[in-house]
């Protein structure tokens, strides 16, 4: 136990991972190998399981069935104080009647570490808060016991690195900034981080590797530009970001592309981008983020015959609300470059496209999947 | 303290010129209770500890003649009887201490749904009266009782042997009447710890009992604290215990109080005792509190 955190180094490996809460199934026969070293962000809804496995990985939660390995050794079962993993907790689980100092040397105390005043010191010193060492957790601001609760952990030098929601508490400025400095953190350590939000930018701004959880299984792993222009299913593509899925059918093909009947207008899929799995009556969802669309600077894709119905100025761009002529409002972003300025709310406009940034989804899919979650906080 | 003074101050200066006086008003019955219960009967007690018989020599009769030296005589009259009082006291609180703390444990962490009802258990013998709980006591301890007749069969207890009217007798008491006022603050300042400090003391390598020793029990403290002035105060003063449970080589400072008041009628040595008992219970407290430092505990 005495060197727990320095034993074992190596790839996390979760094998069909399962845990039962009575009759509810958290997590649902959940695998994935998260490479040494790499910041991995599990994204999800409140209720998809990512806390549980989060959980499980620390040995504070007992899987129902699988594997947890960190490099070869086997730790499904270890007790957390004999696991070479560390947790910043959501609400940063500081020890209220030590001091600040104490609080970061616990770890190293408890393996009976030689020299825990000159790692405090150094590790509070990476982040900023060396002066704050006699304090008390009480009076330190949230975004300080963020910090701390970081510097606990990471002085450890864990294999293994859990944060748990861990800029929840903190106002959006603050958090905006914790998350440059955590990510500047990992490369400093060079740990395995694994973070676990439901703020989809969160996730995409810290982590190499996102995996999207819901209902206790990963519906997609991969980068945050992949997983963003490449969304596979409508889970992905409505909960990172935004997405317009419009119902289609697979006419023909042309070449390397599909040719797809979106309500009379004929649209181009490259057919490496038709992700879809089921192709029942060749019926899809055709997909395009709103940023990808402009309005009325002709391209291959097109549908017209659209109405603004809202207009809300962003900043750096603009957000139209367009009513096709089937009913269905489409979001579209246009940059504020000036080419836009002059649309106003009830005009008709063409939305087009180029076809490489279409994707294509399965057709009987619910069209709203991911959208109506609410990622309130746990 | 610096932010609440200064808010105050805000308070006031916002209030401007006119404080209103209600909350001085509603102080008033409050301070007439007291001042009628407490303050005055202090009072009198400290003039009737240094008055002497009045020449007359009626029984009960004294006049005040401010004699400090009633002090030393009630001492060296009663010496064994304080000591045995703090003792049995000590020995009490350590007990219900040792008792409470588990019991506290569980109803606050493991108890899940039955919180609630393990607490009106608790509380449940207050509705009895207490000298029935101690003359109870006496039937449990007794020699055809199931505690006698467990330890005869173990051979812990000889043949002729018995519990009742001993210093056991009156500890055991004592720990019993007073369990409640250890488990309540213990279970409160237990059940305030939040469960992921203990989560995270365990995920920085602290096995169970480390993470009791370092986090449970240091955060436990105030209840500590609160749970043992409980049980001590109340029962370096009882006298039911060691009257009801114990024999005359049992007797605590509270019996020779009781019996200088009723049976003697030496009001002044009666008096100068409880002073003197009052004063060694503050001197304790406030080096105990000192010691433990409950003010630098959240």
């Amino acid at each position: 136990m005495a060197d727990a955190a320095a034993s074992t180094k190596g790839d996390l490996t979760l094998s069909n991972l399962v845990k039962e809460f009575g009759d509810f199934r958290a997590v649902d026969d959940l695998s994935l190998v998260i490479p040494e070293g790499s910041f991995f962000a599990l994204l999800g809804p409140s209720g998809c399981g990512k806390t549980t496995t989060l959980r499980m990985i620390a040995g504070l939660e007992e899987p129902t069935s699988g594997k947890i390995a960190i490099g070869p050794t086997d730790i499904t079962y270890a007790k957390p104080y004999a696991r070479p993993v560390n947790t910043v907790f959501q609400n940063y689980a500081l020890f209220p009647h030590l001091t600040i100092f104490e609080n970061v040397a616990f770890g190293l105390r408890r393996r009976g570490v030689k020299d825990v005043k000159e790692q405090v010191t150094k590790v509070l010193e990476l982040v900023e808060l060396a002066h704050l060492a006699a304090r008390k957790p009480v009076q330190l601001s949230g975004g300080q016991q963020q910090r701390i609760a970081v510097a606990r952990a990471i002085v450890n030098r864990p294999a293994l690195l859990l944060l748990d929601e861990p800029l929840g508490a903190l106002d959006l400025k603050l958090r905006r900034q914790m998350q440059i400095e955590l990510k500047w953190i990992q490369t400093e350590v060079g740990l395995t981080f694994v973070h676990v939000t439901h703020d989809q930018e969160e996730a995409m701004t810290m982590a190499d590797t996102i995996a999207v959880m819901n209902e206790g299984r990963i519906e997609q792993m991969g980068t945050p530009v992949e997983l963003y222009e490449s969304p596979k299913t409508v889970f992905v593509a409505n909960f990172l970001g935004q997405s317009n899925l419009v119902k289609g059918k697979v006419e023909s093909t042309n070449g390397d592309d599909l040719l797809v009947n979106v309500h009379g207008n004929r649209i181009v899929v490259p057919a490496n981008r038709d992700f879809s799995t089921d192709n029942h009556e060749r019926s899809v969802l055709i997909g395009i983020r709103p940023e990808k669309i402009s309005i009325e600077h002709p391209e291959a894709n097109t549908l017209g015959g659209g109405v603004i119905t809202d207009i809300s100025f962003v900043g750096v761009s603009t957000q139209f609300q367009i009513q096709m002529p089937w009913g269905q409002e489409l979001a579209v972003f246009e940059q504020n470059d000036g080419g836009a300025s002059h649309l106003q709310k009830g005009d008709t406009v063409s939305l087009s496209w180029k076809p490489q940034f279409t994707f294509a989804l399965d057709g009987t899919a619910d069209i709203d999947a991911g959208t109506s979650v609410n990622p309130e906080e746990e | 303290m610096a932010f609440v003074a200064a808010v105050a101050k805000r308070s006031g200066n916002v209030r401007g010129i006119k404080r209103p006086s209600t909350p001085y008003l509603l102080l008033i019955p409050g301070i007439a209770w007291l001042f009628m219960f407490f303050i005055y009967p202090l009072i009198n007690l400290a003039s009737t500890s240094t008055q002497t018989p009045a020449a007359s020599g009626e029984v009960g009769a004294y006049v005040q003649t401010f004699r400090f030296a009633n002090y030393i005589d009630a001492f060296s009259g009663a010496r064994d009887q304080f000591l045995r009082s703090i003792v049995y006291a000590l020995i009490a609180t350590l007990l219900a201490l040792a008792i409470s703390y588990p019991l506290a444990y569980a109803i606050a962490f493991k108890s899940g749904k039955w919180k609630n009802l393990l607490l009106v258990l608790v509380v449940a013998p207050f509705f009895t009266s207490f000298l029935l709980r101690t003359v109870a006591w006496k039937q449990i301890l007794g020699n055809e009782g199931p505690v006698v007749a467990v330890l005869k069969f173990l051979h812990i207890l000889g043949p002729q042997s018995g519990l009742t009217a001993s210093a056991f007798a009156v500890v055991t008491g004592m720990t019993y009447n007073f369990l409640p006022f250890m488990t309540l603050p213990l279970y409160a300042s237990l059940e305030r710890i939040d469960p992921r400090t203990l989560e995270a003391s365990s995920d920085l390598y602290a096995n169970g009992i480390t993470t009791f020793r370092k986090v449970t029990f240091p955060l436990s403290l105030p209840g500590v604290v609160a749970g043992t002035l409980l049980t001590f105060i109340p029962a370096a003063g009882d006298y039911i215990n060691a009257t009801l449970l114990g024999n005359p080589r049992t007797k605590m400072i509270g019996n020779v109080i009781e019996a200088r008041f009723f049976d003697i009628v030496d009001y002044p040595t009666a008096a100068a005792l409880s002073f003197m008992l009052m004063a060694a219970i503050l001197i304790m407290v406030m080096v105990y509190v000192r010691r433990a430092g409950t003010e630098e505990l959240v």
